[in-house]
């Protein structure tokens, strides 16, 4: 089946030298890094986590994302999406392994990554995050690929993919939320970080993950119609529109709802880092200008895809998702993770640019993971197409 | 041996309920709990997690009466555990990849909720030593997933194992004190005069206060106790142990402990 | 398969090369080092057999035993005591970390981290 990927057309192949060039800065930049420490980054003592751990913590939403199609088209039997819920099960592989990723280039000793398995401590998130992630690997890795192997073994006569496959993918459901969860949690249950310190941070990672995932899923597959001849379907796009219209909208409720708590009780700690994202705290004021592009592009995404005139027509529909994704990316991938640490525990504000070298690595973990959904898709769609003629 | 057990019990619990979720072990770390305070019941049952809880009362006023005390206290403890000392190229403290243990603080950042309008004004001069805790219920030991930085069983000092840290800087988001400091690049060029007899750190690793657990060991006090000499400015001992001068200072004088809402339990009390 | 003259002649040249070094000194040892013991010592605090194969292990267990269980009481060796430490332990008595350690070490090529935080006896000041 892997031979699927190792033919195609000249653009193909431009494309995988492109990202082949960038995964190559970043291996560059990272065995840089390795050798000098994480001082290499723009992070600082009272900054600790930066742009990794905000990219890592944005993908396992992009790889949650993806049971948005599995859960209609295996529950509730939504037929139209029988072609592209290998799309999301596909990119939930590559999120995790960015994710993964992100993690390995976060750590300051790396080489004992083993820790986590030789000393298991339960009383750690960090420690269940790490099963849940490589679980919810194994199962998409187990799913995505049994399914393709069903149809790429007998591309004359459909046949159903095994029955033992099915618990998997049920599995694979409550897993998808647990993920982002647990995620949530390694924020959520910090004590002394107001900005974190929310029940709601669990329901907000997962509504804003179920909107970005299928987002970044339809703009692929609009660009997929465009350059193969696979396309997912109207019926199946407009039925995700659907999902991240509702998914955006519980997100951005989320978000004025921690307006809300913070600036109706007027608790000067928990209106701090959002007074810092969005206005700037003591002159200090590097995320404002992201932080409000976050939000005037999302409102406009919103409308897009609400009216009709816009969502029905594919080019437009395809810059509405972008503009969201790149929104939600902006709030999450960014000032959720890097606005909680100002102001710092003893209240000085400290700001965060990260470094050429941090930002060669960041682009090439995203480059890595575009690879690996590219050649993912790309056996897919062979598979899929093969079968189809 | 009884650790090994306990170790090895905890482990074979763990295996067996791997499937079941948090809730399930986490009944089984509280029982575990409950029997090792029973092991060292020949005492009266402690609150504690731990037999001694050592701690210490720091008096503000008495290092504003002894200009120069705080310098002193951080010098003596940065010097004896090789403190790397990280400078901007004017001479000020390089915020990016500085590494303390125990600093001097401005009070309104030390106790930043306790801000009230319209202060003594002397307050805003006074140095006040900030340093870790101990927290008898330490978010930064509950958030590493190595133990790395766990609970000693016998002092209730928070310990640091350098050995066994992966550098994820899970505790420092943790920790509520600021306390902890990241070996962000090699520490030893900027120690200013090595100490052969303690280790330094290497880059990729978390480092803090210890209590100076490694002068305990051998029947002294930590070093900033001491840099204050006479002086009791610091004054360190068992919070366990009620005959304690540490205990009786705390039971006949007003102190205050850092964020003590956030239920952390801090084992460091300050008289303002 | 296809390209079979090609392929098969081809991994057998690689994996010729590729495990050259081993059976080009196969039989060989090289010249086994000699470590400098300390001189006026009789005893380690394990049998030599064990300490050559196995030093790194009781390393690790007595630093879990002193930081993590505070167990820090010394060993007994012929009424002397000994620290379980590395620096004012083992160092103390095979202070030259040149004539012992790194014989060794620069033989099986190992690298280990110790000297990133520990200190040789040689640096002292």
């Amino acid at each position: 089946m892997i031979e699927k990927a190792l033919t195609g057309s000249s653009k193909y192949w431009a494309w995988m030298a492109f990202l082949a060039v960038l995964v190559g800065i970043g291996a560059l930049s990272y065995s840089q890094q390795f050798q000098y420490g994480l001082g290499y980054t723009g992070m600082s003592r009272d900054v600790s986590w930066g742009l990794y751990i905000s990219q890592f913590t944005f993908m396992v939403g992009v790889a949650a994302g993806g049971v948005m199609l599995v859960l209609p088209y295996y529950i509730h039997d939504f037929k139209a999406f029988h072609r592209i819920t290998i799309l999301g099960e596909f990119l939930a592989i590559a999120a995790v392994c960015m994710c993964l990723m992100f993690i390995i280039a976060d750590l300051g000793q790396p080489m004992r990554l083993m820790n986590v398995l030789l000393h298991p401590t339960p009383h750690s998130m960090l420690f269940w995050d790490m099963i849940v992630l490589n679980g919810y690997l194994f199962l998409n890795l187990l799913v995505g690929w049994t399914l393709v192997h069903a149809e790429y073994k007998s591309p004359h006569r459909p046949v159903p993919p095994p029955k033992w496959i099915k618990p998997f993918i049920y599995l694979s459901i409550p897993w998808a939320v647990s993920i982002h969860t647990v995620t949530a949690f390694l924020y959520a249950g910090l004590p002394g970080r107001d900005f974190w310190l929310t029940a709601i941070m669990a329901p907000r990672f997962l509504a804003s993950a179920f909107a970005a995932g299928p987002s970044l899923l339809v703009v692929m597959a609009l660009i997929i119609k465009r350059v193969t001849k696979f396309d997912a379907g109207q019926v199946a796009i407009q039925k995700l529109v659907t999902i991240i219209t509702y998914a955006a909208l519980m997100n951005f409720f989320f978000i004025a709802m921690e307006f809300f708590t913070a600036f109706y009780s007027n608790i000067p700690g928990h209106k701090a880092t959002l007074e810092y994202l969005f206005w700037g705290l003591d002159g200090a004021n590097s995320l404002v200008p992201w932080m409000r592009f976050s939000m005037f592009i999302g409102a406009i995404a919103m409308v897009m895809i609400l009216l009709p005139k816009t969502r029905y027509n594919e080019k437009t529909l395809g810059v509405a998702c972008g503009m969201l994704f790149i929104s939600l990316w902006i709030d999450k991938g960014l000032g959720l993770v890097l606005g909680g640490f100002v102001p710092s525990p003893t209240e000085y504000i400290t700001q965060y640019y990260p470094t050429a070298g941090e930002l060669a690595i960041t682009v090439g973990v995203w480059a890595a993971g575009f690879m690996i959904v590219t050649v993912l898709y790309k056996i897919a769609i062979s598979v899929r197409l093969n079968v189809e003629n | 041996m009884d650790s090994q057990r306990r170790k090895f019990l905890k482990m074979a619990g763990l295996t067996a309920v791997a499937g079941m979720g948090a809730p399930a072990i986490n009944m089984l770390l509280k029982g575990e709990v409950r029997a090792s305070e029973t092991e060292a019941s020949t005492a009266p049952a402690l609150p504690t997690k731990s037999v001694k809880r050592l701690g210490m009362v720091v008096d503000v006023n008495k290092f504003g009466a002894n200009p120069g005390l705080a310098q002193k206290c951080v010098e003596a403890c940065h010097s004896i555990h090789n403190v790397p000392d990280f400078r901007n190229p004017d001479g000020s403290i390089d915020k990016k990849d500085e590494v303390k243990w125990i600093w001097a603080e401005k009070y309104e950042h030390t106790f930043p909720d306790a801000s009230q309008y319209k202060r003594n004004v002397g307050l805003e001069e006074l140095p006040v030593m900030t340093f870790c805790n101990h927290c008898d219920d330490p978010p930064c030991v509950r958030a590493c997933p190595t133990q790395a930085t766990f609970k000693a069983k016998d002092s209730g000092i928070v310990m640091m194992d350098y050995h066994r840290c992966i550098g994820c800087r899970f505790c420092m988001a943790a920790c509520p004190y600021g306390a902890r400091s990241f070996n962000w690049r090699d520490p030893r060029p900027f120690i200013k005069k090595l100490n052969p007899d303690f280790p330094t750190r290497m880059r990729g690793v978390v480092e803090k206060c210890t209590f100076c657990a490694e002068r305990l060991a051998v029947g002294k006090i930590p070093a900033c106790v001491e840099a204050t000499g006479d002086t009791k400015a610091m004054v360190f001992g068992d919070l366990n142990d009620p005959n304690s001068e540490i205990s009786k200072i705390l039971a006949s004088t007003f102190t205050i402990q850092r964020k003590p809402f956030l239920g952390t339990k801090p084992s460091v009390f300050y008289i303002i | 398969m296809y390209d079979k003259g090609k392929i098969i002649p081809g991994l057998i040249i690689f994996l010729g090369l590729f495990t050259f070094p081993l059976w080009y000194n196969a039989g060989n040892a090289g010249n086994p080092p000699k470590p400098e013991k300390p001189a006026g010592y009789q005893k380690c605090v394990r049998p030599v057999e064990y300490m050559r194969t196995s030093h790194m292990v009781l390393l690790n267990q007595w630093r879990d035993e002193v930081i993590r269980g505070d167990e820090r009481e010394m060993i007994m060796i012929d009424g002397k005591p000994y620290p379980k430490k590395l620096q004012a332990g083992c160092m103390g008595c095979h202070a030259d970390k040149k004539k012992f350690c790194d014989r060794c070490h620069t033989y099986a090529s190992v690298k280990p981290y110790c000297w990133d935080c520990h200190f040789p006896p040689k640096e002292k000041m």
